[in-house]
């Protein structure tokens, strides 16, 4: 009970951080302050700390647009991701990635991109290094629904089960790639068994339910560093903002063409009110107890603000720095 | 320290750079299509599966995009993998993982990745193979950041520049001909760097500046022999890496002769030739030029037939032509 309640309130406060640091960036884009694309991931926290939990230090994540959640779960620093989303010198990566480009080898957060699927190999390649190393460690791609798309998914598979690597494709198909529904993009809801006739071990999991997501991440991580993977884990879930920007579907302001009954329906769902419901019933928390989780979260929100705001720009004349190393 | 050198032909120098390399670092990996057979890769991967295993060596499914991808996943996560392409043509589908991931990483994560993959594709033409077996790619990757790309045209140079490839911090695209693979030269035993971003004169002269790399400069060599016997003293240079270009030695060559003619065994537009050329004219050389010329392929694609073929691929005589300002009746 004592490790259930301590991985719960872990979880808790992960999604919490993620949610509030989401959430406070909403002004700066409205105002302009924030000009590179921001992908917010409000709604889909329960996968990234799901995951994330499930992991070691050592082991690697790659990301994609929507990185935000996972670069925070896996122990990145929020001052430096706010930073960078403000694109400064100060950021995670220098100011020279922005929103997209979120990095922290130090805790294994490999690096994100918005190339659709373009670093689902890059994982694959992380995981064969783990097994010519024999190191125990263990990679994670997370994808979106728009990434099945992509023939590199498939090349992708394929490899890893034919080497029995150590890595964890992690689908969030949170039904829209961009402003096209899933029904527009492919034929089968069920993104699980594209796994399967590679022969590998696939899964559906409810991507808002994060005890869930956890369950199914640590037997899956458990069987990749026993020699036993690849695994595919689909995460069902949904982004409670556009694609990009806080309200936005594409570009422009309030072009979201998502039917609000459905918003509405997955706004019942949120993974953070799901769990919250779980602690107080199982009385893991007091509700005073929870509500402070959230109020040291959003102050952290703002301290990465203030921080990022005091920060200065990448100076002009450090334009050719970091094209190659010396 | 005595360098013991020796005959060895171009694709066992490229061997031997991998053999060396392997045995001293233990992140080194090969990775790619057919490196279990002859028939894909000549005898560059002899004798690497039975010493260092099917771990390090990785025959792979057709997949080019994921397998460059792996390659340049492994080397984020410490590893230092060489990916082979035996037919560059086959590069094209990895141009995300090249071009979009490799060559970015470093910039766009301020610094904090570095990507030290080997990019290895092979030209791979004549024959009869015709256009989707037979392109010269390297100025495409020469366009973009973050890319180093070397062309070696000698055995001591395939050896050199790829041990130095597989040291570099950087993503380097590694660009060899087959037609070269059973050029025999000397190459020293021990493991050395040619370094990258240096090219050489391979012959002095004061009358014109042939400027070639790769298979190329094998021609333009030739073409000089010709072209002193009507009494014209051509120099020779080698680019060897054609990302960054020796610029200085470029200069210094032309600004002794007054006169260039670029050889490249790429397309004509926007291609390595023109890129030679716009170096030469905006560089101020304290004296004038009195021409500049490219011979580089036509914009067509490779034909099959070899009626076709002979006036398509350059040789010595169309430098020769250019030298001597006759038209080229291939354009």
């Amino acid at each position: 009970m004592n490790r259930n309640k301590e991985t719960a309130i872990t979880l808790y406060r992960m999604m919490a951080r993620i949610r509030a640091c989401e959430e406070s960036l909403i002004d700066p884009i409205l105002s302009g302050e924030i000009r590179c694309p921001v992908h917010l991931c409000t709604g889909q926290e329960a996968v990234a700390a799901g995951v994330c939990m499930a992991l070691e230090k050592e082991d690697y994540i790659f990301g994609n647009h929507r990185s935000h959640g996972h670069y925070l779960a896996k122990g990145g620093g929020m001052r430096e991701m706010v930073a960078e989303v403000f694109c400064r010198e100060t950021g995670c990566s220098r100011g020279r990635g922005g929103s997209m480009h979120l990095v922290d080898p130090s805790i294994g957060m490999m690096g994100s991109a918005p190339i659709v699927a373009g670093t689902i190999p890059l994982a694959l390649g992380a995981a064969l290094a783990a097994k010519i190393r024999n190191d125990g460690r263990v990679a994670v791609s997370f994808f979106g629904d728009g990434a099945t798309g992509e023939g590199v998914l498939c090349e992708s598979l394929n490899f890893a089960a034919l080497e029995k690597l150590p890595i964890l494709f992690v689908c969030e198909n949170n039904l829209y790639s961009t402003h096209l529904p899933i029904d527009e993009i492919r034929v089968s809801r069920r993104i699980y068994e594209l796994g399967i006739p590679f022969g590998e071990q696939s899964h559906r999991v409810d991507g808002n339910d994060v005890l869930e997501v956890h369950k199914a991440a640590r037997k899956a991580v458990d069987l990749c560093r026993k020699g036993k993977g690849p695994v595919f884990l689909e995460c069902l879930t949904y982004r409670m903002h556009g694609h990009v920007g806080p309200d936005d579907n594409i570009q422009g302001t309030h072009t979201d063409i998502r039917p609000p009954a459905e918003i509405e329906k997955w706004r019942r769902k949120d993974p953070i009110k799901k769990l919250e419901r779980h602690i107080l019933k199982k009385r893991m928390a007091s509700p005073e107890e929870l509500k402070e989780i959230h109020d040291q979260a959003e102050k952290e929100a703002q301290d990465s603000q203030d921080f990022a705001r005091n920060s200065s720009f990448p100076k002009g004349e450090d334009l050719s720095l970091y094209v190659n190393k010396e | 320290m005595s360098i013991k050198s020796r005959k060895l032909s171009y694709s066992l120098a490229i061997n031997e750079a991998l053999h060396q390399m392997m045995e001293r670092d233990p992140s080194v990996i090969l990775i790619g299509q057919g490196v279990k057979s002859p028939w894909y890769v000549g005898n560059t991967a002899q004798g690497l599966i039975k010493k260092f295993g099917e771990q390090r060596v990785i025959d792979t499914p057709v997949s080019e995009n994921a397998m460059t991808g792996a390659a340049v996943g492994a080397s984020m996560a410490g590893m230092r993998a060489v990916v082979v392409h035996p037919r560059m043509d086959f590069m094209l589908y990895a141009f995300d993982p090249i071009i979009n991931e490799a060559a970015n990483w470093f910039y766009m994560n301020g610094g904090r990745i570095p990507v030290p993959v080997v990019f290895w594709g092979v030209i791979n033409r004549g024959g009869e193979q015709a256009a989707q077996h037979s392109q010269a790619l390297h100025a495409m990757f020469s366009h973009a950041p973050g890319l180093k790309v070397v062309m070696p045209a000698t055995p001591h140079d395939a050896k050199g520049l790829m041990i130095a490839a597989i040291k570099d911090e950087n993503p380097v695209v590694f660009i060899d001909d087959r037609w070269l693979y059973n050029t025999e030269g000397d190459v020293p035993e021990e493991p050395y760097s040619v370094p990258i971003g240096k090219g050489i004169v391979r012959r002095e002269g004061k009358d014109v500046s042939l400027i070639a790399s790769s298979y190329m400069v094998g021609e333009a060599l030739k073409a000089a022999t010709i072209l002193e016997r009507s009494g014209v003293e051509a120099e020779v240079v080698d680019l060897r890496t054609v990302k960054p270009l020796d610029v200085a030695l470029i200069l210094a060559s032309v600004k002794k002769t007054g006169r260039a003619v670029v050889v490249d065994s790429g397309w004509k537009t926007c291609g390595l030739a023109a890129e030679v050329v716009a170096v030469i004219a905006e560089n101020d050389l304290g004296r004038s030029i009195s021409s500049i010329r490219r011979v580089a392929l036509p914009d067509i694609p490779a034909p099959a037939s070899r009626s076709l073929e002979k006036g398509y691929f350059i040789d010595a005589q169309n430098i020769v032509d250019a030298v001597m300002q006759k038209p080229d009746v291939r354009v």
